[in-house]
């Protein structure tokens, strides 16, 4: 495992308080050894892939896929809102939005 | 500070983002119907709902407009992009992510000319233009103005979730000085004609069919580094745009003069104070960590496509108006107030129909604005450029003079009827028998020796002191033009 990919703590509450994801003491420690591994695994990768690899988004060589802009089938409110916790008028209805405005 | 001060003391720097929902039939990544209004939750597919298993697929139409957009604006259309999610938790984005584009925009680098009120131009960078989808609307219920402070609960519609937007990112403007916030409005103002004249979004403002977030940081010479900024957002109208420039602008002035630091934060307009408020601190909010969209493969447009597009491109605004002035002759005074008017293509329409230009302009302007504004209309709602250009054409035919049409013009704009048709029912059309003119010119002549020996000694503008009396006797429906002549071959001959 690399320096640069060891991860810290910090990092990992920053990026549970991004995800809304309240976490202890003890699992940020353990989640940052963890995801250090997993990134020092990952990045065995540039060891094998040479300069005359490029960086990959996509594993496919496909380019340009778009679909004709024509209405299709739709659900019905009911439909949509067949699977959420609550609803409200037609709408799902969601806890308070707190934080900003 | 106020304004006029913090903008002697201060040089301004701005920066505007403007999103434009797309006026594609469908969705920009599923076949939902782009509609506004329909019930709640109706306009949805489960790729809108953001459903586990659903796939999004891109609307060729949108990337056509999004190219179409870039080229009016003068961008370089890429030939490979990307989306990229754009990750956040927020209820009105079903997969806590927009699908965006990050570092791979489909159009960069361009330019608009924007013409303020007096005819400055001036010239606004264009960093890029990029493909997103909107977000659905959330309502707050149970706070008092249906805020968000003291609501129980957020009741969510995803209709406008997935909704084309191409947003527009300006570099930062600067050399503006105390026409800051004019420029802004104007920029906001230039792209909003720019996206009707390409026919790819309705672009009403107060639909939020374009929205305006407004960047403003001051430093204190044009040689200083960038100050801090604060971002404005959603700032929907031309002329909130500009009250919420000249409230940042002294807002941040005051703050510096007192040794205080503005803070860089996303701040929120208040249409009825005109003043901003905080809204949330930059900093981490901000890490969205993007990164491809997996679910969409690489988009190429086709060099050939590009190219065809760019032939397709209407003349756009500014454009036109260079043309038409070159070709109407008018003054830029008369030309900018035809624009602000709203009586461009009125105007044009009305030309093309066969008028001459300096009549069309001479009626739209005059008379017809008169009574639309009297009824609390635009003008272009109470008549026709075809009803304009025939009532020219009768005048022409010499059948009216001015204060006959301006008759038959009452009758047309009370439905009565076309032009003619007016002309004829209430019985207005100039008598072409010159026999019963003649007479009166007669009359006149031997009624006023004194006016003739003046017209005589060449004194020519005598000849209205003649035409009084012969207008009473033939009830107003002599042709002066004719009537002059008259006059004139009858003294002289």
């Amino acid at each position: 495992m690399t320096e640069s990919s060891a991860i810290t703590p910090e990092q990992v509450e920053h990026l549970a308080s991004l995800s809304r994801i309240a976490m202890g003491e003890d699992e940020l420690k353990s989640l940052a050894g963890d995801l250090s591994t997993i990134l020092g695994n990952v990045a065995r990768v540039n060891e094998v892939a040479g300069d005359d690899v490029p960086a990959t988004s996509h594993p496919i060589p496909l380019t340009n896929v778009m679909r004709p802009d024509v209405v299709g089938e739709t659900l019905t409110s009911e439909q949509a809102l067949a699977s959420a916790p609550a609803a409200e008028d037609d709408k799902f209805l969601v806890p308070q939005i707190l934080g900003e405005e | 500070m106020k304004y006029e001060d913090a903008i002697k003391r201060y040089d301004p720097v701005i920066g505007i983002e403007v999103h434009v929902e797309l006026g594609t039939a469908t969705k920009m990544f599923d076949a939902a119907p782009n509609t506004f209004g329909g019930g709640p939750n109706t306009n949805v597919t489960p790729t809108s709902l953001g459903l586990p298993g659903s796939l999004p697929v891109v609307n060729e139409k949108g990337v056509e407009y999004a190219i179409k957009i870039g080229l009016a604006l003068g961008c370089e259309i890429a030939e490979t992009c990307r989306f990229a999610r754009k990750n956040y938790f927020y209820p009105d984005v079903p997969k806590d992510f927009q699908t965006s584009q990050s570092d791979e925009p489909i159009a960069s680098e361009g330019q608009v000319e924007v013409e303020l009120e007096d005819g400055t131009i001036v010239t606004v960078p264009v960093e890029r233009a990029h493909m997103e989808e909107d977000a659905g609307k959330n309502t707050h219920v149970g706070g008092a103005t249906g805020r968000i402070q003291g609501a129980d609960h957020s009741l969510v519609d995803y209709n406008r979730a997935g909704v084309p937007l191409v947003e527009i990112v300006t570099h930062p403007i600067t050399g503006t000085g105390d026409r800051a916030a004019e420029v802004a409005a104007s920029y906001v103002r230039t792209l909003r004609d720019i996206f009707r004249a390409l026919d790819v979004s309705e672009a009403r403002m107060e639909q939020g069919n374009v929205r305006a977030d407004v960047n403003v940081s001051l430093r204190e010479s044009p040689d200083a580094p960038l100050g801090t900024r604060t971002e404005t957002k959603n700032v929907n109208s031309f002329r909130s745009i500009e009250r919420a420039v000249r409230f940042e602008i002294a807002r941040q002035a005051t703050l510096l003069e007192a040794g205080e630091k503005v803070v860089q934060e996303t701040r929120h307009f208040h249409e009825e104070t005109g003043e901003t408020s905080s809204g949330r601190p930059k900093s981490d909010a901000d890490d969205y960590r993007y990164f491809p969209e997996p679910d969409l493969v690489p988009l190429q447009p086709a060099r050939a496509w590009v190219e065809e597009l760019r032939a397709s491109l209407p003349e756009l605004p500014a454009q036109k108006r260079r043309r038409l002035l070159g070709e109407w002759k008018f003054s830029d005074l008369e030309m900018r107030d035809i624009v602000n008017a709203g009586l461009l293509e009125a105007i044009e329409d009305t030309v093309t129909s066969g008028a001459k230009p300096a009549q069309a302009r001479k009626w739209w302007t005059g008379e017809v604005a008169r009574l639309a504004n009297q009824e609390d209309k635009h003008p272009t709602e109470i008549v026709t450029p075809v009803q304009v250009a025939g009532l020219i054409d009768l005048i022409d035919q010499g059948k009216l003079n001015d204060k006959l049409a301006k008759d038959v013009l009452t009758g047309v704009v009370a439905g009565e009827g076309e032009p003619a048709e007016v002309m004829k029912a209430r019985d207005l059309e100039i008598v072409e028998d010159t026999g019963a003119l003649e007479v009166a010119v007669e009359e006149a002549i031997a009624a006023n020796p004194d006016v003739v020996e003046k017209i005589k000694g060449g004194k020519m503008q005598a000849i209205g002191a003649l035409m009084g009396p012969i207008m009473k006797a033939t009830k107003g429906q002599a042709d002066a033009g004719k009537a002059k002549d008259l006059i004139l071959a009858k003294i002289n001959g």
